[in-house]
Order: structure tokens, then sequence, then C-alpha cells
């Protein structure tokens, strides 16, 4: 499994990143911790409709993200606010889709990332429709999508693994393997070894990588990126990682899954590393950490607030967005909805 | 007798179905280990062990695909597809296999398997969790298609269709899962499939509903009884075969009828059940018979679903009107 930087923050090889720049996404790694643990706590405060954590899984989302172009496609899931963020979706529109608001789907127009899918596997072929539309076009986009361990079970993957390879499209699939799909374990997800192997089946390259290492997975994300961009098509990546929090709100791993394994992931927290090393170097400080986490607190709290802010959608505006102009039937029923 | 909801009446169901034959297997998502992300098998992992209740890989047509391999071999199979909104790529599986088998080989081969599915919204949940999509199942031939709405149907159906030579596609709302308890009587009891259920009588205009639709519907005939009107309230509960004799009598006795839904309303199963009230008891009709439904819209997602879901005052508004003419 690629490594680069140990959990103890130590380097295995040279890092791809200026120290600078790994500071950088380490403060973005907080931000993305302090979105999470905002959602859950506002889900329970029936603010939010169910949630689902991204924590422990930081560094894979972030790292990926950054290795990306701003014009570049995504398509992610429920749990990939981070990398959603990382290009460009607004966190308060994160959210507002999350306390159940049809604009929460709707990002600025130059922010290349579709709403997240809520059904597992159905994106991954999208994906591959957004890159080769891109390189049919003649751009130099490529797209990106992320998806868990569990949805390489679906059929929908073998689709779009086979068909990005087949026309070597340019497309990064981007599995999180954080060792469960609801209450299922990976083990019993699929006997693959690993899940980079399915790759080979597929005609492309597949890498498994430390999913919790910030450097592993940028450097990696960014190789079949390149590769995709110069036109030698798709790779999957599996980052090893592991869902440190419930499946969602509404979920409670304490039924399928042992304490103890938790914790010993725990000990492998993404961000620990991270700041081990920038410690390390002396770019790392108490009272710096407890201003990223201010900023991040500020930040968060304000998306909250807009997203809270959004004055409700009304009966009629339900029928709204359904066609790009009303057709009589619905008119019909709009005005039958708006007069009670 | 013990009080149970509809899950635990489910759960009892499945219990007895899995004790009794051990051909009986349940499959599906997190169906094992974690009892189900609505705890409806909740313990029955514990019980019959890992090779009966079968926690599958996340691969909906792969459950209900492998699944008619399990029925056509042998096997009875209880699967579960964990939201309606998900039942999509299984439903190939569905169309093409397992409600055609039994014709494609002239009764050479059959599926006798049950499909649950929850379904329905107003629990806020997310997108693709609150589906009401009944008709893309009752508009294919060879699917028995049923909704229970109370827990002694629940248990009584799902054993019934457990015992059904054919494919049953078992409904659950989602919503009245905890939200009805009443005394269902132990042991193996069987409720038929195809009889309607006159849930209320009444003498002025038939009220015609099925799932969770039963409890908004029962709220519009008090508040119709409040203005002097007497609605008979009556719960489909089995779709296809449908009971068209109870709802004719009826219909021909108070001579209106509303039909209530959450589904969408173009092409839902209320225009069949109008267009069979019809044929069968036109000249008996006082008034035109009126649909109250879900809009054609996508189900709205949480802060707007009260917009979508037809309610007590909807229902009673469409009844009065049509009590009116
Ligand atoms: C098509 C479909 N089937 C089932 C579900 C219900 N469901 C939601 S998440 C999930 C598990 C997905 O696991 P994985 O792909 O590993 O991603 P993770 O949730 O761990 O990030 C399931 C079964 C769904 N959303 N979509």
């Amino acid at each position: 499994m690629f490594q680069i930087l140990t959990p103890s923050g130590a380097l295995n090889q040279e890092s791809p990143l200026e120290v600078e720049m790994i500071r950088r996404l380490y403060r973005a790694m907080v931000f993305a911790r302090t979105y999470d643990r905002k959602g859950t706590a506002l889900q329970k405060q029936g603010r939010l409709a169910t949630y689902a954590p991204f924590e422990g899984q930081e560094a894979a989302q972030v790292g990926s993200a950054a290795a990306l172009d701003p014009d570049d496609w995504m398509a992610a899931t429920y749990r990939d606010g981070a990398a959603m963020w990382m290009q460009g979706y607004p966190l308060e529109l994160l959210l507002a889709g999350r306390t159940g608001d049809e604009r929460g789907g709707s990002p600025p127009v130059h922010v290349p990332v579709l709403p997240p899918s809520i059904t597992v596997g159905g994106h991954m072929v999208h994906a591959v429709g957004l890159g080769w539309a891109a390189k049919l076009r003649g751009e130099s986009r490529i797209a990106i999508t992320y998806f868990g361990d569990g949805a390489t079970s679906e059929g929908d993957f073998h689709e779009a693994m086979n068909f990005a390879a087949v026309f070597s499209v340019p497309c990064v699939f981007f599995c999180q393997n954080n060792g469960w799909a609801i209450s299922l374990p990976r083990e019993e997800q699929t006997r693959s070894e690993t899940i980079a192997q399915k790759a080979i089946a597929y005609g492309m390259p597949g890498v498994q990588i430390d999913g919790n290492d910030l450097l592993a997975v940028y450097q990696t994300t960014k190789e079949a990126i390149e590769r995709a961009r110069g036109g030698e098509g798709p790779t999957l990546i599996e980052a090893v990682t592991y869902r440190l929090g419930p499946h969602t709100t509404a979920d409670d791993p304490g039924r399928y899954r042992a304490e103890g394994l938790t914790e010993e992931w725990r000990r492998r927290d993404p961000l620990e590393r991270v700041r081990l090393f920038l410690s390390e170097r002396e770019v790392w400080s108490q009272s710096w950490q407890q201003q990223i986490e201010k900023e991040a607190a500020e930040e968060v709290d304000l998306a909250i607030e807009r997203a809270e802010g959004m004055s409700p959608l009304g009966p009629g505006e339900i029928f709204d967005a359904m066609f790009e102009s009303l057709p009589p039937h619905l008119a019909r029923q709009r005005a039958e909805a708006t007069q009670q | 007798m013990t009080v149970r909801n509809i899950a635990q009446a489910i759960n009892d169901a499945l219990d007895l179905a899995l004790a009794k034959d051990s051909d009986v297997v349940v499959m599906g998502e997190d169906v094992g280990r974690t009892g189900g992300v609505f705890r409806v098998t909740d313990g029955l992992r514990d019980r019959y062990g890992a090779d009966r209740v079968i926690d599958s890989p996340v691969a909906e047509s792969g459950i209900v695909g492998v699944g008619f391999g399990m029925a056509v071999g042998g096997l009875k199979p209880v699967l579960e597809l964990q939201f309606m909104g998900f039942s999509y790529p299984a439903y190939d599986q569905v169309v093409n296999h397992v409600a055609r088998i039994r014709n494609r080989s002239r009764h050479r081969f059959s599926a006798p398997l049950v499909i649950r599915i929850p379904y329905g919204g107003g629990i806020g949940a997310a997108e693709h969790h609150s589906e009401s999509m009944e008709a893309i199942y009752t508009h294919v031939p060879g699917l028995k298609v049923v909704v229970p709405a109370t827990p002694y149907d629940a248990k009584g159906m799902l054993l019934a269709a457990i015992e059904d030579p054919d494919p049953v596609i078992f409904l659950e709302p989602i919503r009245l899962y905890r939200a009805v308890k009443e005394e269902v009587p132990e042991g193996w009891l069987t409720q038929p499939l195809g009889e309607a259920r006159v849930e209320r009588e009444g003498e002025d205009v038939t009220l015609i509903t099925w799932g969770a639709m039963t409890k908004e519907t029962r709220e519009a005939a008090v508040l119709l009884e409040e203005n002097g009107i007497s609605a008979e309230v009556i719960d489909l509960r089995s779709l296809v075969p449908l009971d068209i004799e109870t709802l004719t009598e009826s219909v021909q006795r108070t001579g209106r009828a509303v039909i209530v839904h959450e589904a969408p309303r173009t092409g839902g199963f209320g225009a069949e059940v109008a267009a069979l009230l019809q044929e069968n008891c036109l000249f008996d009709l006082a008034a035109p018979i009126r649909r109250v439904t879900g809009w054609d819209t996508v189900f709205p997602l949480k802060r707007s679903e009260h917009h979508y879901l037809p309610g007590a005052a909807r229902i009673a508004a469409a009844a009065t009107q049509v009590m009116e003419v």
C-alpha cells in the first residue's frame, strides 16, 4: 500500500508538495472536520435531515481534490462534502441540501460539481460521460468520481469502469474504502483482496494507497489526473481509510462493529500525522491551531446561518423546476396547490 | 395476543416463516447484523444464522436476480430492497424475469418470492427515500402488489405472500412502521391477498385509499362527519389483485367516490380504480369521481414535503365538493 507520510509524521520518500501547500491543506482538513462535526450536531438538534459524516476521511477527500484543476468535473456522494467544497461547492449550499432544500443542489455556474449522489453507484457512469464529453469537445478537463467500497458491488460500477476503459475516457475513479457499507464490512462486500485489483480486469491501472495520508493521496491522484489529461485513459484509486463515525446520524454502529477497531483507526487520524509533520518543521503552533479552528467555526456558522435563512420554497415552487417551462397539466396542478 | 406495531408484526411473520420452513431465506442490504435500516429484521440473524438471514452486497439487481434463481431453485426468498427509490436497479429483473418466468415456461418454472419494499414520504428523508411508485409495479403483468396499513394486515398478508405460489411485491409504508399499534394474534395467520378492508362504514361518499394515506383519509372522514357528511373509508390493501366487488358495492350505495393516494397523479393507481368504477357503476354515480393525490413533481425534500403530501383537509375539501354536485 502506497504511503508517503507515516502516522508518526515521518516521510517515506520526498514530499510531492511544498511545506506551505501542506500547511494550507492541513487548514482545509481542519475546516472540513469542523464542518462535519457541526453537521452531526445540527442534525441532532433537528436542524438538518439525516447527515452522513466523513470524519476520518478528510485526507482522502482534501488531498485528491487538491490535485484537480478548477474546471475539472466532479461527481461525488452524500459523504463527500469536503471534496465538493474543495472544488468550489459553497458550504452554505451543501448545508442547504442537508436541511432538505432543493436549492442546495444548484451550485454557481462556474462550479463543475454535480449535486451529491444519494443513490449508491449511479453517478460513477455520469462521471464517465462528463469526461468523455470533455474529450469529444476538445476540452482539457477531466472528471473525477468518488464512491465507497459498497458501490463497487453495484452493476453501475462495472459499466462505468468498462466504458471508461474501452473509450479511454479521461476519468479518475476514486474509491474511499472506509471499511464499511452501512453494516457490511469490506471483506463481505467483495472477495477481491483489494479493490484496486479490480482495475486489472477492465484494462486500466489500479492503485491502493493509504487514504489517511494526505501526501500519498495527493500524489497518486495527481498522476492519475495527468494520465487522464494526457489521453492515457482512466485510473482506479483505492484510498484505504475508515469511517470513524456512524453511517449516518440514523445509524448505530454499536450494532455491528467493535469500538476497539474504531479506536485503532483513531490512532491513524489523517489530520494528526500532518500536524506532527508541520510541528516538526516548526510551522505549526497551538495558537495557529486555535486560530484556524476559530476561523473554520465562524465560516461554517455563517454558512449555516445563510442556509437556514433561505426562505422556504412555497407550494408553487415545487413545480417550477420540473421542466424548462410548465406544461399545462402541471400549471393546473400548480394552481390547485397554491389556492389551498 | 401481543400489541405490535407494523415493523414488529412483519418481524413476527418473518420469524414464524423462517421457523416453519427451512426453504425460507431473508436477503437484503443490512438485514442481518444490524436488523435492517428500519430494524424490521432485528434478531433474525441471531436466531436463524447468516446463511438464512443474508447480508447482501450493495447490489439491488443482484438481490432480485439471485433471489429469482433461488426461488426457481426451490427456496422461498423474502427479499428486502432498502427503499423504493433504490428498487429501480432491480426493475429489469422484476419485469423481465420475476414476473414472466411462469408464462415463459408455461408453468414449468415459477418464482415464488416476496420483495419487501419500504415506501412513501413524510419523514423528512433524503432524496429517493420518499417514493410512492406502486404504479410501476401494478402495471407489470405477472406480479401481485400489496400494501398493508395495519399490524394485523402486515403480518397476515406477509405470511400469505410467502405462501403464495407467485411473486408478490410487498410495500411497507415507512411513515406507519411505528405509528400504528394493535393487538395481533400469536402464531401463523394469513390474510388472503385480494380483499379490500372497509375501514369505516358510511353512507354519503366512499373514500378509497391504501398504505400510509389511510391515516389522513381516516382523519378526513372525521372532519367530514363534523360537517354532517358520512364517509365510508376503504383500504384497498391489495392493489393487484384488486377487490373490485367491495368497491363497486360501496360506490353503488354512496353514489360518490374520492380516491386518495400519495403517488403522483398522472398514471397513478387511482386512475385504474376510477376507470374500473366507471365501468362498473357509472349510472350509480351522482358526481364525477375525484382524485386527491401527490402532484406530478419529484417528491420534495424535508422543507417542502408538506406542500406535496395530501392532508386530511385536502381530502375533506374534495369530498365536500363531490357532495355539492
Ligand atoms: C442504489 C442504492 N442502494 C442502496 C442505498 C442505501 N445505502 C445508502 S449508503 C449505502 C452503503 C454504501 O456504502 P459505500 O458505497 O461503501 O459508501 P459509504 O456510505 O461507506 O461512504 C447504502 C446501502 C442507496 N443509497 N442507493
